[in-house]
């Protein structure tokens, strides 16, 4: 007992008792790469002498990054993470089913699973009480091969979270205040566990947003106990019989515990070039923006596009700007479809974007020009991430991007609903 | 004994600093993707890097993404041991999985140019350019046993399974 989510998860999974600190060996229940890691974890896999898969069934590879391709090096590559599915029987997901992260989080995670992908933001799959982490190439191969993987069990922070958003302030506002408040180093080897009544009522979707950004402050884990509201995600996504109930114990060791009183946040923003740069939106009124991306793993989910959709609405968006919308996955564009929310953004004068990553790594589909700023939805607006060292990226909630959409500055969406 | 000249950097570089995603498609060449190394922090960093020198950070070096391809290619440039006041967790694991040491230490004491001495052994740096001599945190047993190897894939080639 005394067990913190990450000590409970890597004890279950190690067939130890599994205390912060200590080295295991834990079973790996899901792992994956993306198209621009997964050649490389294909090509360490094939010289390893590995030789086949630990579990077929349960490694993914995805075509999401650059999807569809912009370029013959990056389609030469998407052959390769073809091939290797062909010859391995493992899975692949093609150009245009959407991100990595939400597609795990819809259809593969667990609570209670060990899921290694070679993508930092891997972590996402913590909002339904996996312990989810990103590593590099090499070591997604050898969880490929060997179905284990090597962790340091991490120290873990507790957030605690109390009191009532205001409207329009939500999950990104709340995970861009604590990466300011924390830093970008803030959480480096460490766990992140989310508590409180504010968690507990929080969307799956906005625990996703929240365990997607864990990353950003240096967190190896971004972890929510299972609930109720788990227990439906997993019920609407069909299947329902992946849930178990995981849960910290009672008195679990934190090595911190943090407050954040949810009702004093304000619509947050994190300024160039670093997520914890953060400032209120209202703050940096005036500054002009040339493009608006809303998406991505961060926040390309139905919900995101529906708070887009309720300030876009009837309206247009300034002349300006450049409004780039890239649901998160099929499903997720499907049923912004039904919801008449895509009409609303062509009406309101968007570019829609195939699922997948968009522009938010600068491969493709929206990369900016010499001088020009950008506010996204996604999660890191280092120099150059979206394809030019010489451009600013401005962080923020999908009310904070759409309201801005329409301004053509960053502009607090209290000031538009 | 590691020997060298530095190659200073600030805090929080990123991996878009060290290898930025608008080069994805050179991924799959790689010495293509090497001329690019930590090109958006210092753009002449590759053509006046030598064999043997050390990439010299500040604090959270390797931050962002888990692409492995940062460390490969500061591998690629010769580059022997990287030292920072701290490194970002997926970044670490990474250059120690390709057998690159990451070396933890007070590197404020140490500027741009400076000649390096570094005993990974003993654990000690010696900046032979201003005297100083620092000592760096120990390599956790088991990234030392994967170092040791080469790295992870070499390791599991001798091994053919891990064990901590």
């Amino acid at each position: 007992m005394s067990k913190t989510l990450a000590e409970k998860i890597l004890s279950a999974k190690s067939g130890s008792d599994a205390k912060a600190g200590d080295i295991v060996i834990a079973k790996v229940d899901l792992s994956f790469v993306q198209d621009t890691t997964g050649p490389l974890t294909v090509r360490q896999f094939q010289s390893s002498g590995m030789g086949k898969l630990a579990n077929a069934e349960r490694t993914l590879l995805f075509i999401d990054h650059a999807a569809p391709s912009p370029n013959a090096s990056l389609s030469n590559d998407h052959i390769l993470l073809r091939d290797f599915s062909r010859q391995t029987g493992c899975i692949l997901s093609e150009a245009g089913d959407g991100v990595c992260h939400q597609i795990v989080a819809e259809a593969y995670a667990r609570p209670g699973d060990v899921v290694v992908g070679a993508d930092s933001h891997t972590v996402t799959a913590g909002g339904l009480g996996a312990f989810a982490t990103g590593m590099g190439s090499s070591d997604v191969a050898v969880a490929f091969g060997l179905g284990r993987t090597w962790l340091r069990v991490p120290e873990t922070s507790k957030i605690e979270v109390t009191g009532d958003f205001q409207k329009v302030v939500g999950a990104k506002d709340l995970i861009l205040h604590l990466i300011g408040k924390i830093g970008a180093d803030g959480a480096t080897y460490k766990a992140l566990e989310f508590h409180g009544s504010t968690i507990e009522k929080m969307s799956m979707s906005g625990r996703f947003t929240i365990a997607n950004m864990a990353v950003e402050a240096g967190a190896k884990a971004g972890l929510f106990a299972s609930d109720q509201m788990t227990l439906n995600h997993l019920v609407n996504e069909g299947r329902g019989k992946d849930y178990k109930a995981i849960a910290a114990d009672a008195d679990a060791v934190y090595e911190k515990v943090i407050k954040v009183n949810a009702a004093e946040l304000e619509p947050t923003v994190s300024k160039p070039h670093t997520v914890d740069n953060t400032a209120l939106a209202r703050e940096l009124k005036g500054t002009k923006i040339q493009q608006v991306v809303i998406g991505t793993c961060t926040n390309g989910r139905l919900e995101d596009l529906a708070v887009a959709a309720g300030i876009l609405k009837g309206k247009k968006r300034a002349p300006s700007v450049r409004l780039i919308i890239a649901p998160a996955s099929r499903r997720v564009l499907l049923s912004a479809i039904e919801a008449g929310y895509i009409k609303e953004f062509v009406e309101a004068g968007a570019i829609i974007l195939p699922p997948g990553c968009g522009p938010c790594l600068g491969l493709h589909q929206g990369v900016l020009g010499d001088g020009e700023v950008c506010l996204s939805t996604a999660n890191r607006n280092f120099e150059g991430r979206m394809g030019n060292p010489r451009s600013f990226i401005y962080l923020g909630s999908p009310a904070t991007a759409a309201a801005s959409a329409l301004t053509g500055e960053i502009t607090d969406p209290r000031e538009v609903v | 004994m590691l020997k060298g000249k530095a190659h200073k950097f600030g805090d929080g570089i990123s991996t878009d600093h060290i290898i930025p995603g608008r080069y994805a498609h050179l991924r799959s060449n790689l010495p293509e993707l090497a001329k690019h190394v930590l090109e958006d922090a210092d753009i002449n960093f590759a053509s006046k890097v030598k064999p043997g020198d050390f990439v010299v950070g500040g604090s959270n070096f390797g931050l962002g993404s888990s692409r492995e391809h940062a460390p490969l290619v500061i591998k690629m440039a010769g580059v022997s041991a990287i030292l920072a006041k701290s490194v970002a967790r997926i970044f670490f694991r990474n250059a120690i999985n390709l057998g690159l040491p990451v070396l933890i230490c007070d590197t404020d004491k140490i500027s741009d140019g400076d000649k390096l001495e570094v005993d990974l052994a003993e654990g000690t740096v010696r900046d032979k350019t201003n005297g100083a001599e620092l000592t760096f945190g120990r390599i956790p047993d088991v990234m030392l046993k994967i170092l040791d190897e080469g790295g992870l894939i070499p390791y599991i080639q001798k091994h053919g399974d891990m064990q901590v």
